[in-house]
């Protein structure tokens, strides 16, 4: 079994026997031939296919359908890791929501001098229209998902808050459909929390936040910006497993001051529309105007209380890079407390001194664009070649405001199933979180990402890496 | 449920349907040009034109060959009306529709799809042509019979039902349109090597073959087989049938929804067309005008359901 000691990994530490969570785990795999382990493999990509769990790869000319890879080895996470984990979470996603309706308001964060005023006015995210306007329930992001990494037994870092539309959390029921359906026997052998509460969980959480104009029983759709989005799949699969319509603009209109959408028998009110469509296509008389996505006057319905959009337009801020610096200033800023979860060490290249330290540590940094997603437009530089590292080197000269710098993590592996057996990948975590006035309810677990490539660092599916289920054991 | 996903449904269902019913034409046409080559050209044509491919075929490819017209109608990707394209269009659609299907209709859609995908990525050859046909046939019937075990008798069942029949009519009328003339009476010369051949054509194109045979004995009789395809509506392929069919789902959703529709009483104005009606009126009012009063009426229903239930904008 190969095992590098420099990184800490879940299965084993630092050493050869296995580390508690995974003892009945291991115990039953030496029992388990390695032939027929790959055979399953195999199994679990057909049931894949079949089940339709694909994506499209965007700027791919063939637009083929894709799998993400699933590796059948769990990743096990022990009940009292998780307890410091999701209280981690939960205090930070109140700080974010707290944040967010403050730049919305009165600003206090800034008055009080512990966030640069040109943070808010000069990012893109930020947007002018949601100024003064009160969400339903007041909550700005009503799904987070906080990719977190783990470099030691106690220590987890946020890398990011995703808080405008975080995608993954159909792999997440996916991944424990299919261990549940090929590894019956595992989960009489270990007692796993379950996920699969989190489609109901989530339309209670919509529904909690429905708009003034609500009368009765709220009506939920998600909005989807149609079959050729890379994350249709997911859009479909929780419209169906909450009940809720999918839509798409074109199904949309405003009549008589509601969101409206065409049904066989006319136009029947919308009342939470979870989008999973990003702003700036969310409106076109208010913001893009080629927009096609979007529904024309969404956001006057909005702000006059008719509709609930979730997350609200403008939270893109809270998990801008730039802004992520200033997490820990934000948790305690709102919380009065330290935040539970530490935060990786940012470098801001818009600072010259800051800069300064990117431009010569390129080749041990990981430096990311400030609005990026997906793994795209990133360096890391270990992994990068002397000629790569020189153009990103011009790229962050001309343009240093755009990107921000961190250290390379030493994250934690866990094994993945090869050929030659187990063999230690590097993984991060996404859990995700439903906010509503009621209550932050995290569900146990979450989407382990794994780069595939042995010692590779970057997990994004539209880079080359797989998911594995994540279990969280019972007390 | 919204207007688009009522058409989406209709359109996934039809879309099998017509790639089920095209498989037929060839298996009829590959068995005329297997045992009867002299007629095969000709025959092939009228596939084609049954189909309305004629015209891209020709400007495509020219002359009838069969092997050309198989690669043609099977997976042509330059052919949007191949059974691959329409294999692609039902599962696009079905992709729309997605939260109203059941998990096994997905499935076996989806696994359609699949198959076929793998299985036409390239032309047949003859030897494995059976055996290709057979898969569609075989692989439309498993979405056919998931919806049937699986899918709730609302509202979404019945614009699926809709659809399925509304292209089988369809199929069905645009055969009879291109052979009408073997068909009339004052074709009586039974036992005409070339008759015997376009009488084969249109069973085996609907599959009729054996329920002829049940119903009817061996004996092909012309008015018979018109009756057969037209008025019988114990023939799930007959225009009584499908007609039969399409007003019994647009009552149900009319039922559901507490209100009636112009489209109802299209329909049900060419359902009087069969009821009670025998094969004599229609050959006095004439075969062909009947089946192109025919055409144009249901092109009109098809147009006044979408507009109805609001399929689009």
């Amino acid at each position: 079994m190969v095992n590098k000691p420099q990184y800490f990994d879940e299965m084993f530490g630092h050493g050869a026997d296995p580390r508690p969570p995974y003892e009945a785990y291991c115990k039953w795999f030496n029992g388990e031939n390695n032939a027929r382990l790959l055979e399953k493999s195999e199994e679990a990509e057909a049931l894949f296919r079949l089940v339709g769990v694909t994506f499209n790869v965007y700027g791919d000319p063939d637009a083929t359908e894709r799998l993400i890879p699933f590796d059948l080895v769990p990743r096990i996470i022990a009940a009292r890791e998780w307890a410091k984990v999701a209280k981690g979470i939960e205090q930070r996603v109140r700080a974010l929501n707290a944040f967010l309706h403050d730049i919305y308001h009165r600003q206090e964060i800034v008055r009080a001098g512990r966030l640069p005023a040109e943070m808010l006015a000069r990012n893109e995210a930020f947007l002018a229209q949601m100024i003064g306007v009160a969400p339903p329930g007041d909550i700005y992001t009503h799904i987070v998902g906080t990719d977190l990494v783990r470099t030691g037994d106690d220590e987890f870092f946020v890398l990011e808050d995703n808080a405008r539309t975080p995608s993954g959390v159909s792999y997440m029921l996916e991944n424990r459909e299919t261990m549940l359906h090929m590894f019956p026997e595992l989960f009489s052998k270990n007692r796993v929390q379950s996920v699969n509460q989190y489609p109901n969980s989530l339309r209670k959480s919509l529904s909690a936040c429905a708009p003034p104009a609500c009368d009765g029983k709220p009506t939920l759709a998600v909005l989807t910006p149609g079959i050729h989005n890379s994350a249709y799949y997911e859009h479909a699969f929780l419209a169906d497993q909450m009940g809720a319509e999918l839509v798409e603009g074109h199904d949309l209109r405003v009549v008589d001051g509601r969101v409206a959408m065409r049904t066989t028998r006319g136009y029947k009110p919308i009342d939470v529309l979870y989008r999973r469509v990003d702003d700036d296509y969310l409106d076109p008389l208010t913001f893009n105007p080629d927009s096609m996505l979007g529904v024309p006057g969404i956001m006057d319905v909005y702000r006059a209380g008719g509709i609930t959009i979730a997350n609200a337009p403008g939270t893109g801020i809270a998990d801008d890079k730039a802004i992520y610096s200033y997490m820990p200033d934000i948790v305690e800023f709102y919380t009065g407390e330290k935040a539970i979860l530490q935060n990786v060490p940012t470098h801001r290249c818009s600072e010259p001194d800051a800069l300064k330290y990117v431009l010569d540590n390129l080749a041990e940094l990981v430096v990311k664009e400030v609005h990026g997603s997906g793994g795209y437009g990133m360096l890391v530089g270990p992994a990068a070649s002397q000629k790569e590292i020189a153009a990103f080197r011009a790229k962050l000269e001309a343009n240093p405001g755009n990107y921000i710098a961190q250290p390379t993590l030493a994250l934690s592996t866990v094994p993945i199933l090869t050929e030659a057996g187990l063999a230690p990948r590097h993984v991060d975590l996404r859990p995700f979180v439903l906010v509503s006035p009621d209550k932050i309810d995290i569900t146990p677990g979450g989407l382990t990402r794994v780069a595939l490539t042995a010692g590779s660092l970057v997990v994004n599916s539209s880079q080359g890496g797989g998911t594995k289920d994540t279990w969280v054991l019972e007390e | 449920m919204l207007g688009k996903t009522a058409g989406g449904l209709f359109w996934m269902f039809r879309y099998l349907e017509r790639a089920e019913n095209t498989a037929r034409m060839i298996d009829a046409g590959l068995r005329i040009s297997l045992t009867r080559s002299s007629a095969a050209e000709s025959e092939w044509t009228s596939i084609l034109q049954s189909t309305g491919l004629h015209g891209s075929y020709t400007a495509m490819h020219g002359a009838p060959d069969g092997p050309k017209i198989i690669d043609f109608l099977l997976r042509d990707p330059n052919n949007p009306g191949s059974i691959m394209a329409g294999i692609e269009a039902a599962r696009e659609n079905a992709r729309v529709v997605r939260t109203a299907l059941t998990r096994e209709v997905w499935e076996a859609v989806n696994e359609c799809y699949m198959v076929l995908k793998k299985a036409l990525a390239e032309p047949v050859a003859d030897r494995d042509l059976p055996r290709a046909l057979q898969v569609i046939r075989q692989r439309s019937a498993f979405v056919r019979g998931a919806s049937h075990g699986t899918m709730v008798r609302n509202d979404m069942y019945n614009f699926a039902r809709i659809g399925t029949f509304f292209e089988r009519a369809d199929n069905t009328a645009r055969i009879l349109d291109q052979k009408y003339y073997i068909l009339l009476p004052s074709v009586r010369l039974v036992g005409s090597p070339s008759d015997n051949v376009q009488w084969e054509t249109i069973l085996r194109a609907t599959s009729t073959t054996r329920a002829y045979q049940t119903l009817h004995g061996g004996d092909i009789d012309p008015r018979v087989i018109a009756h057969f395809l037209i008025l019988d509506g114990r023939l799930p392929r007959s225009l009584a049938f499908c007609y039969g069919k399409i007003g019994e789902n647009l009552g149900y959703i009319a039922k559901e929804y507490g209100e009636s529709k112009p489209c109802d009483a299209l329909a049900e104005a060419i359902c009087s067309r069969f009821e009670g009606q025998d094969m004599n009126a229609i050959f006095d009012y004439g075969l062909h005008e009947f089946i192109g009063d025919f055409l144009r009426d249901s092109t009109a229903l098809g147009r006044q359901i979408e507009i109805d239930y609001r399929f689009s904008e």
